[in-house]
Parts: structure tokens; sequence; C-alpha cells
């Protein structure tokens, strides 16, 4: 069966690969469940791309391979010109939970991988930038609250703030924003969308909606499960920058449906 | 006391919204001041000592009336105010106390690192700890008396041993504490194995080394005690021994009361720097406060 199947809803030019990942399958030696198999992707800088499928077909085992934090089975991983060994400090990574650390206040949290990377001095001056990043998603007030005091999605914004500290070069999200009602969630979206085209970061994020993934991305992976393989990569072609109120035209309708028919398709398997 | 809820039938009937009053139950114990309920106990419990003893039904010389304890525990206090003979023993078995503690943190924090942050400790030191946990620690105070005499350093040792072994766990315990995410998480920071264990794994598993810490601190006193009664020694257990061989039972329990002050107070210091430290887990949220 041929994995790469690219519908195009015309394509959009794009800058240089970033990741390329060729051939990546996953296999857990414990259970010996097949996570992924013969992945090919190619990630091209200041692109967006959104992963999505199935409960359990691998997001989050691609994420970690892509993160350099599990070895894949077979194939290559390679980020920048160089091959993906371990964790990297130009990727910045955002995991489902949002993992505060409670005994350090909301901004002490956030300049963390600042204090990691260069001590605790770099990390005083870093605390400016915490401020304005959480002023962005809008926690100002809660610098120096600690974590038991936030709500869900709060803690999810302040760790979104982290991952940003440091200006990584390529974001990896897994479902940065499950906890945030809709209203939140698109707005913060619309907040990602913003910072990645200043960073001109790449970003590759997880998702369950369908929406989210539309309206931010350029390029959707779409996975079909056990074992985890590309159904289809769907390029969307919605002009840049994203606004909001281009879900409501027919164009971004029709995605939505295309994509559904393919989520669709890879449950019946 | 009246209470719950009041659905009055009147606004179940009207429909109306406002009517409904939900009164929060409260526990006739959460309306009492602490210090009132454990007053209440102490009485209870003086009471029903001063019925036993005054009707006869124990001889005198096993259980002294609270009136004859309470007279000999005003003697040893003035002794001890006016730097009689008994504070001298009291600091021996405080001195006793403190430095097996002392040790005791140190030993067992450094092999609960190594047990809990390294493969090698966890594969091959670890099932020779467990195996001694399980020996009987007193039954080892005649060695420490041959090897370190019959001087304070035999009592510290003891101590110092049986404490040792909770905080090894507690420790070891705390550094499995950290869940994957936060191992990830440091991963992809670039932390190093130490940054990770300094910054990550310690704090995070801070409360099970105050579980280890508190075990420990109540470890240590009845080492030091167990050692003054096999070895000799100046301190207060040989006070006690020496009360007790006298039948002079008031005083053994007035003794024993004195003592409990200092292990009260080692283990209220570990309570404090827990408290000062992990100020941030669940454990210390008050009973209302979910
Ligand atoms: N550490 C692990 N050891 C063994 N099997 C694992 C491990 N992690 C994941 N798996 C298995 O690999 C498969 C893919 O898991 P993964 O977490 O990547 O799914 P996912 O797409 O992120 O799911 P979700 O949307 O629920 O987060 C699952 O069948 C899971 O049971
Ligand atoms: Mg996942």
């Amino acid at each position: 069966m041929n994995a790469e199947v690219t519908h195009e809803f015309s394509g959009a030019p794009l800058g240089t690969p970033v990741y390329e990942l060729t051939h990546v399958s996953k296999t857990y030696a414990r259970n010996l469940v097949v996570a992924l198999e013969d992945i090919n992707l190619t990630l091209r800088k200041g692109s967006f791309t959104s992963v999505i499928g199935s409960s359990g077909c691998g997001k989050s085992t691609l994420l970690k391979i892509m993160a350099g934090l599990i070895p894949p089975t077979k194939g290559r991983v390679i980020l920048q010109g160089k091959p993906v060994t371990g964790t990297r400090r130009d990727i910045g990574m955002m995991f489902q939970q949002a993992t505060l650390f409670p005994w350090k206040t909301a901004v002490e949290n956030i300049v963390l991988p600042i204090e990691i990377r260069d001590g605790k001095a770099a990390a005083k001056q870093a605390m400016a930038k915490a401020h304005q990043l959480l002023d962005i998603v809008g926690l100002n007030g809660f610098e120096n609250v600690y974590p038991n005091e936030l709500s869900g999605g709060m803690a999810q914004r302040a760790s979104i703030c982290r991952m940003l500290i440091t200006e990584p070069a390529v974001l990896l999200l897994d479902e940065p924003f499950s906890a945030l009602d809709e209203l939140s969630r698109d707005m913060m979206n619309m907040e990602l969308q913003r910072i990645c085209r200043e960073q001109e970061a790449t970003a590759f994020l997880v998702t369950h909606s369908i929406q989210e993934a539309v309206i931010l991305s350029n390029e959707i992976v779409v996975l079909k499960p056990r074992p985890g393989r590309i159904a289809e990569i769907v390029e969307v072609d919605l002009p840049r920058p994203r606004t909001l109120d281009m879900m409501t035209t027919p164009k971004f309708g029709a995605i939505v449906d295309y994509i559904r028919s393919l989520l669709d398709k890879g449950e019946e398997m | 006391m009246s209470q719950v809820q009041d659905y009055s039938p009147s606004a179940k009937d009207a429909g109306t919204a406002e009517d409904t009053v939900w009164e929060q139950k409260v526990h006739f114990i959460d309306s009492v001041p602490r210090w009132i309920a454990m007053t209440f106990v102490f009485v209870v419990f003086v009471g029903t000592w001063q019925i036993v003893t005054s009707l006869g039904l124990v001889s005198p010389i096993i259980l002294p009336t609270p009136m004859e304890t309470l007279r000999d525990m005003i003697f040893v206090g003035q002794n001890l105010l006016t730097g009689g003979y008994m504070l001298g023993a009291l600091w021996i078995t405080f001195k006793e106390v403190v430095y097996g503690f002392a040790l005791a943190i140190a030993i067992g924090f450094s092999l609960g690192v190594l047990v809990g942050e390294t493969a090698f400790g966890e594969k091959a030191v670890m099932p020779y700890l467990v195996a001694i946990d399980t020996m009987p620690k007193v039954a080892f105070a005649p060695l420490f008396v041959a090897w370190l005499g019959f001087g304070i350093e035999s009592k510290v040792a003891l101590a110092a041993f049986i404490a040792t072994f909770p905080i090894v766990v507690g420790t070891a315990a705390g550094l499995h504490a950290a869940d994957e995410n936060a191992r990830m998480l440091f991963k992809t920071m670039g932390a190093s194995r130490m940054q990770t264990l300094i910054k990550m794994k310690l704090p995070t598993g801070l409360p099970q080394i105050f579980t280890g810490l508190k075990i420990g601190a109540v470890g240590v006193m009845a080492g030091a005690i167990t050692g003054e009664f096999l070895g000799g020694g100046k301190g207060f257990g040989e006070l006690i021994r020496v009360a007790a061989s006298q039948l002079n039972t008031p005083r053994v329990f007035s003794l024993i009361l004195y003592l409990s002050l200092v292990g009260l107070a080692v283990f209220a210091s570990v309570v404090w720097t827990q408290r000062k430290l992990v100020f941030w887990h669940k454990e210390q949220v008050g009973r209302d406060d979910f």
C-alpha cells in the first residue's frame, strides 16, 4: 500500500528542510507494540505541521523520537543537517502534561531552561523576558504564584512560556492546549502562530482537533493506527497568516471534512 | 446543631432558586479548637489513672498515683533547672541523640543517593541494606560496646545505626518519585545528571526523604536509651535503669516524661524544617482547602 499519497490543495513555497525523517519505525521492546512503521517526513523551515490520528496511533512516540528522547528502532532522523542522537538544545518541547515544578513560582519555572543552560545569574536576567511571555499568554499578575494555585489551562500556558524562553528553532508540541476551553484555545493558537512567525520557528503539533490542525498548519500528517503509519499528508493552502474568521470559509470546511473522512477510513482498518 | 441540606419544600414547590439553602455541614470536631480537644483527652487519661490508683486496683509500686508522679516531676524539674546531676545526664543523652541523628542523616542520605540514583547501588548495595535492615539492630549493642567502649561513642553508634535505614529508604524512594514527564523535560533542556539530581529529583523526593527522617528521629532516641541500658553510660537511660532497680516508679515515670521532651524536640525540628522546605506539598494543605 502506498503510504505517501499527497493530496494537494495546491502547494505553497517553503524554506529549506529542517527535519528529515526517513523510514522511521519504532517497536517498543517491552511489549513488542509496533508504534510506528516507516514514517517519511520532511519539515521545512518556518513551516507549521500538525499530526492527527486516533488515540494510541503513535503520535507521542513520533514526537519523542524527533526530540531525541527515545531512539527509533529503524530509520534516521536528521535535524538541521545533523542526525538526532539524543536531546538537543535547538528543540523546544511541550508535553501533554504541563509538568511545572511545585516548589518554583510560575516565573521561576519559566526561566528554568535558562537556569540549566547558563546558570542562576542568566536566569535572573531572563526574568524580564519571562514576564513578557506571561503577558502574551494572559497570565500577567500570576508571576509569583505557585503552580498549585494555577488551573490546568493556566499551567499549560505557563509551560508554553517555559518552552519559548530559549527561542528554540523547532517547537515540538504534544497537545499543548488540551486543558483549555475552546475560546482561549483559539486565542492561544493565534498567539502561537504569531510567535512562530516572529521567531521563524518550525512547529510540529500533535492534536486531536481537526479544526485546530487546519487553522494552524501548512501540512497535516494523518496517521492511521496499529501500526502507526502515514495515511496521507494533506496540504492546507489557506493564506498565511491565518485568522480565526477563516474557519467559516467553505475551503476550511472542505479540508476539515476531507481529513475527517481520512480519519474515519483509518478507524475502519 | 442545625445542619446539612435544607431543601425546603416551599422552595421546591415555587421552583425558585433563591430559597434553596445549601448549608455546609460542619462536623462538631471541626468547630473545636485543637487545644481543647487535646485537653479533653488529657483529662480523661489522668482521671482514669487517678481512679485506678485510688481504688487500689494496682499496687503503687507498679503504678504510682498522678499526684506522686507530679511531685517527682517537680523534683526532677528543679534538679534540671538548678543544674543538678540530672541536667548533666540529660545533656549526655541529648548529645548522643543529636550526634547519632547527624551521623544517621549523613550516612543515610549518602547511601540513599547511591542506591536511588545509581544502577550499581540499586543492584549491588541495596540487597545488603535490606538484609541488614531486617536484623534486630538492638542486638548489635554489645558489639558496639566492645568496639567503642562504655563511653558516649557506643550509644551514638547504636542510635545512628537504628536511624540510618529509614533515611536510606526514604531518600531512595524520593529519588524514584519524579515522573516520566519531569525526567523527559529535564532531558530536553539538556540538563546534566547532577543538575537533574539536584534541581529535580531531590526536591521532588523531599516528602519521602522527610518521612524517612521522621522515622529516623524516633529511632535515634530508642537507640541512645537502649545503648545506655545495655552498655553503661551516664545519661538519662542510666538514671531510669537505676530508678527502676530501686522500684522508684514515680521517678521512672517522670524521667521518661522529661526524656520524651528531648525526643519531641528532635522530631519537631524535623517537622519544622519540612514545613519550610516542602511548603508546596499537598500534605501540607489544610483540611478545608480541598
Ligand atoms: N513506553 C512505552 N512502552 C511500551 N509501549 C508504549 C510506550 N509508550 C507508548 N507505547 C505504545 O505505543 C503506542 C503508541 O503510543 P503513543 O503514546 O505514541 O500514542 P499517542 O498517539 O500519543 O496517543 P494519545 O493520543 O492517546 O496520546 C500505544 O499502543 C502504546 O501502548
Ligand atoms: Mg500522546
